[in-house]
């Protein structure tokens, strides 16, 4: 089986081809370049390095969130276009178990970390157990410090704990005063989200039947948006039931 | 690929989502349009983050209802477009990503289009008798703009709002009166019950500068008259307030686009966008250029506010001058006409 896989749910952007277990191609940039205009040209060039006949691929894996809401939205345009060009169905693998497969094998707990401002990170915590990528906390936005006393709590005697993502270098020093439980951080070439991750769990998945129709996949954001969390908030202090954002409709044309 | 040139094109750049096919530049074989403006009503205007989460839930739909209503797959088509400016650049990035994944999977050209440029293509679809030189004004809830299509995808800008486009003026009116949004629609509606001539509003002129328009001011003295009407406990006619202010917006446009028109000696004037729409504007353009000599296009109103039919109609002009995109176009939320 093969996949063309996509990440551009943070600061870097990454795709691959995998296959069989292995990995043809990753491409991978944390520039200052925006997704949009590296991610196409950087799969236009490693298809045409391995001389990949796109046709060929049984689906499309992507990063599904959660993330920057633009950077979700890149990929999964993406991933939605090559699909229903390609008639193939699209694998969501979740950002954050994606980030934890960097590390495939590791002891201890997993703590992949993404910036979510207002002191909050994206997160997940997981273990490899018997070969497995394990859940132990599945992902959420949670603050900063909540992650810290939760796994000041959890950790068990000799057990450890390795943080990677995007959110480490923001909240570095926050992690270094709070936690009270033996830490690591993953080098740089774990560190940030990889589409042969992405790739490589999506394997997994495709082979549970988890796979769905391009259409009807949509980035997993795990937040409202600011206006209808403020509307929500004004419904809430008003008494009324809260307000869900309504369908659109198909003009007549 | 069939003896025609079938374009497939996309337009997400504010609150629609929207594919169509052209084939040949004027003929709709399909022109699939899934409007937000509902569920953003609720919010007095377009929210951002929400537009652009609806269309990447709804885009492939749209897209592949595009297509089978035009009885092609994407393989058929000879060329992929997609707006990439102006517009929200969350919104546009949809599109954009879409659109480029799709051309490069099926092997396509790309054709980057100007929103503002495929407004005034939008003439052509009903229009095939319309060609170059021409003056446009391209009117709506993003853009006001008074130029001259000199040749095919070719254009010179004599004019533009240096403030306020001439729908957002609608819609900051309509909710300051209490008619919510859409405000272009609703005060349309509104002023048929009232006189236009009741209250007197400056014209939105820029001193200085002959064929730019200024909405700001006009807003503000329509906010200013509500205020002194609140503070005196004068009852404000809503009806008369909204006719003497779309009369204000309609003059400046019909004039501007008038005296353009005699100066350079232009016998031919297109309207586009959703301030086309309106029927106070139709009425009066269509009345001024009658007495000026000078023919009349405005699309229907289906064509008017935004589509992927005019986006295709302009890509094929573009597709002809020879234009191509490459895998790195990017979303260009103030992309000027005639800039690539």
């Amino acid at each position: 089986m093969k996949l063309i896989a996509i990440d551009s749910s943070g600061q870097a952007a990454s795709v691959a081809i995998v296959e069989d277990g292995i990995t043809r191609a990753e491409y991978t940039v944390n520039f200052k370049k925006t997704h949009s205009q590296t991610l196409l040209p950087m799969l236009d060039e490693i298809t045409k390095m391995t001389e990949t006949d796109i046709r060929g691929i049984d689906a499309i894996a992507v990063a599904a969130g959660p993330g920057s809401f633009t950077g979700l939205r890149i990929g999964s345009a993406t991933a939605k276009g090559l699909g229903l060009a390609l008639e193939k169905p699209i694998v969501e693998v979740p950002t954050l178990a994606g980030l934890a497969f960097n590390l495939y094998g590791a002891a201890g707990l997993i703590c992949p970390i993404m910036d979510a401002r207002r002191q909050q990170v994206y997160n997940g915590i997981y273990r490899f157990a018997q070969g497995r990528l394990v859940t132990v906390r599945d992902q959420r936005p949670i603050a900063v410090t909540g992650l810290i006393a939760e796994l000041n709590e959890m950790v068990r005697d000799g057990e450890t704990v390795t943080f990677l993502g995007d959110g480490v270098p923001v909240y570095k020093e926050k992690l270094e005063k709070g936690l009270v439980v033996p830490h690591f951080y993953a080098p740089a070439n774990a560190s940030q989200q990889r589409a042969a991750s992405v790739g490589a769990l999506a394997e997994i998945f495709f082979a549970e039947g988890k796979a769905i129709p391009a259409e009807k996949h949509e980035p997993i954001y795990l937040r409202k948006s600011q206006a209808e969390r403020e509307r929500a908030e004004r419904d809430r202090a008003a008494g009324r039931p809260v307000g869900e954002t309504e369908d659109g409709e198909y003009a007549h044309t | 690929m069939n003896g025609h040139t079938d374009i497939l094109a996309i337009e997400s750049s504010c609150d629609e989502t929207a594919a169509a096919v052209i084939r040949d530049g004027h003929e709709v074989l399909s022109n699939i349009i899934y409007t937000q403006i509902r569920l953003h009503t609720v919010y007095g205007g377009v929210v951002p983050e929400i537009a652009s989460r609806k269309h990447i839930e709804k885009m492939n739909y749209v897209v592949q209802r595009a297509l089978d209503k035009a009885g092609m797959k994407l393989k058929d088509v000879d060329a992929v477009a997609v707006t990439y400016g102006p517009g929200l650049v969350g919104a546009l990035l949809v599109g954009v990503a879409e659109a480029k994944a799709m051309a490069w999977a099926a092997g396509k050209p790309l054709i980057g289009v100007n929103h503002i440029e495929g407004h005034i293509s939008a003439n052509y679809i009903e229009h095939p008798e319309l060609k170059p030189p021409y003056l446009g004004l391209v009117v709506s809830g993003g853009h006001t703009h008074l130029i001259i299509v000199k040749d095919w995808a070719k254009f010179d800008i004599l004019g533009r709002t240096v403030d306020d486009a001439a729908g957002e003026a609608f819609d900051k009116v309509a909710r300051a009166i209490g008619l919510g949004y859409p405000g272009g629609p609703k005060i349309d509606a509104c002023a048929k019950q009232g006189n236009p001539d009741a209250i007197v509003f400056p014209q939105a002129k820029v001193h200085g500068s002959e064929y730019d328009f200024s909405f700001s001011g006009l807003k503000s003295a329509v906010l200013n008259y509500l205020n002194h009407a609140a503070m005196t406990h004068e009852e404000v006619n809503k009806a008369d307030l909204a006719a003497s202010f779309q009369k204000a917006v309609v003059d400046v446009l019909v004039s501007h686009t008038i005296e353009a028109a005699k100066h350079y000696g232009i016998r031919e004037v297109a309207m586009a966008g959703g301030v086309s729409a309106n029927s106070a504007l139709r009425a009066g353009m269509a009345e001024a250029c009658e007495k000026a000599g000078c023919k009349l296009f405005v699309p229907s109103p289906i064509y008017c506010t935004d589509n992927a039919a005019m986006i295709g109609v302009a890509a094929y002009h573009e597709y002809m001058a020879g234009t191509r995109s490459g895998w790195d176009l990017n979303a260009v939320p103030g992309l000027k006409l005639g800039e690539r």
